[in-house]
């Protein structure tokens, strides 16, 4: 138990969690962050501070996270392996604790083809279940990756990792959540969930692990803003499986922003009766002013 | 095998035009098997540099030899008077045989005609792929017999990333998630238990990162006393 994390404290508590997502800006513009993080005050109980996320450089997550903070944010900072060797990865942790987060979300990170330098030369040192595994040993067993004893305060992260429901193997899909938990993983958060016959197999699998019981499980919901977007998704996010019914949805809307919302609003309340189901995890995309309607309709505040 | 195939024609001749008399050589092994440096292709380059040459109406004599293998001093030794005897020498073997022509000839200008790309075999006429990426500490006894290092985008260790959809990899349509493939692989040998264990943090001292890299054999070292 790390108790010091208030993430920690409302799953524990058995309260439904709501997490949400705050991307850094393109630039070093500090009142983006702090704009954004205005949006999402009391809508959750953490949010996410995502580390340039599909490759694209944006402000680092940890000095987003900081600055989140500074408004009344409690982020979960999330660590990719894609631009750090392992050396540069606990020296990050470190220094994020000192700077009062809380909160990690381990992730392998895309792949920097996805994003505005693909020239650049990826690291993945690590990948998530080994990152899993260090944060987890810095933490209970105050040791470096390497082995070394920490001397001091060591870091004590509530500890989170993301699956994909969707991709595949499917069938090693919850065997993978069983390693991540293995690994040290406190929580989790999945790929956005559309496909939610495939969700809901997948919840299946691990109930029958057993694994709803040791880690927190909160789905992934992102509204639609359009059916444009609605459309490009289905097509270019491989595995998201956007329904045609959400987007005939859309379309058929006076105003399709409202329509993304109503319909993010019944997907929470689908996943909520989901056995197992933890909380939400709410990631608006470049849209944090819709989290706070969205958890309002779905009764979560 | 190494891999390569040759750089195009126009930074070739870029890098020989100023050299009055080029000698090419090719190389027997791995890059005559993958069409790259052999006979036929150094030739063919010989030629095509002669009629460049001939076209930007510079006087070059571009002469064409052969070696078993670049790769070994042996090989190289008996083509050391015609080296001597030009002004540059554009190897179209693999980047091993390239430095080794540079390090026997340290005064010569030694150019490489190829662009090496990787350790693999070809999968079917005139397509290879890549293999091993001499990561130094072979791990394909856990893998099915399938390389993650070289052939996973994001060298995961403990299993296909989030990104693996219907069995190729999130980075291209062209290219095989190598994960669902060792999946498939200890699936059908019943070992998927392989993939259930947690594979620590890799040491890559053996691998890329040390500098140049050493294989000692004291057993068949000539003794010198
Ligand atoms: S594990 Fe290492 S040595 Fe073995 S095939 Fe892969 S890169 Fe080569
Ligand atoms: S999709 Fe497969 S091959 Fe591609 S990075 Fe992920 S695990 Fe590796």
């Amino acid at each position: 138990m790390t108790e010091e994390s208030n993430l920690e404290k409302v799953l524990k508590s058995g309260k439904f969690a709501v997490t949400a997502e705050l991307g850094p800006p393109k630039n070093g513009d500090a009142k983006v962050v702090r704009e954004k993080a205005k949006q999402l005050k009391g809508a959750a109980d953490a949010v996410n501070i995502t580390d340039c996320q599909t490759a694209i450089v944006r402000m680092s997550s940890i000095a987003a996270g900081v600055i989140a903070m500074e408004e009344g944010i409690e982020p979960v900072i999330q660590m990719t392996c894609r631009d750090r060797n392992r050396i540069a990865i606990q020296s990050d942790l470190l220094g994020a604790w000192g700077l009062g987060a809380r909160n990690l979300l381990c992730l392998t990170g895309d792949h920097q083809k996805f994003g505005n330098h693909p020239q650049s030369k990826n690291v993945f040192d690590l990948d998530s279940m080994q990152l899993l595994d260090l944060a987890r040993n810095l933490r209970d067993a105050k040791k470096f990756q390497c082995g070394e004893e920490i001397e001091g305060e060591e870091p004590r992260f509530f500890i989170g990792a993301a699956e994909n429901p969707f991709a595949d193997p499917f069938e090693y899909r919850a065997p993978r959540l069983a390693k991540k938990l293995a690994a040290g993983a406190q929580f989790i958060q999945t790929q956005i969930v559309y496909n939610m016959d495939k969700f809901t197999k997948w919840m299946e699998a691990v109930r029958q692990l057993g694994l709803d019981k040791k880690i927190y499980i909160l789905p992934g919901v992102t509204p639609l803003k359009s059916a444009g977007m609605a459309r490009y998704m289905q097509k270019n996010v491989p595995g998201l499986d956007v329904p045609d019914e959400y987007i005939e949805r859309l379309k058929g809307a006076d105003d399709q922003q409202k329509e993304g919302i109503n319909i993010a609003v019944d997907i929470i309340n689908q996943v909520r009766g989901i056995e197992g189901v933890a909380g939400v995890h709410v990631m608006a995309i470049e849209w944090e002013s819709a989290v706070p309607t969205i958890v309002e309709r779905a009764g979560l505040r | 095998m190494i891999v390569g195939s040759q750089k195009p024609i126009e930074e070739i001749i870029a890098t020989t035009c100023d050299y009055k008399r080029l000698l090419v050589i090719g190389c027997g092994a791995c890059v005559t098997v993958c069409f790259a440096g052999g006979e036929r292709e150094t030739e063919a380059l010989a030629s095509g540099l002669r009629l460049a040459m001939k076209h930007k109406k510079i006087k070059a004599e571009i002469e064409v030899e052969m070696n078993v293998r670049q790769c070994e001093w042996e090989f190289i030794e008996p083509l050391a008077d015609k080296v001597e005897a030009a002004d540059a020498v554009l190897s179209t073997a693999c980047g091993v045989g390239v430095q080794f022509l540079a390090e026997r000839f340290p005064e010569k200008r030694i150019l490489p005609a190829l662009n090496t790309s990787f350790m693999g075999g070809p999968t079917e006429q005139g397509v290879w792929l890549e293999n091993c990426g001499g990561c130094g500490n072979c791990i394909l006894a856990s893998t099915g017999g399938i390389c993650p290092i070289a052939r996973c985008a994001k060298t995961m260790l403990n299993g296909p990333c989030g990104g693996s959809q219907n069995g190729k990899c999130e980075v291209s349509k062209d290219i095989d998630c190598a994960w669902q493939l060792i999946y498939d692989r200890l699936k059908s040998q019943g070992l998927l238990q392989l993939m259930t264990d947690y594979t620590p943090p890799k040491d890559w001292t053996p691998a890329r990162d040390g500098g140049q890299r050493k294989i000692v054999r004291e057993d068949l070292k000539i003794p010198n006393d």
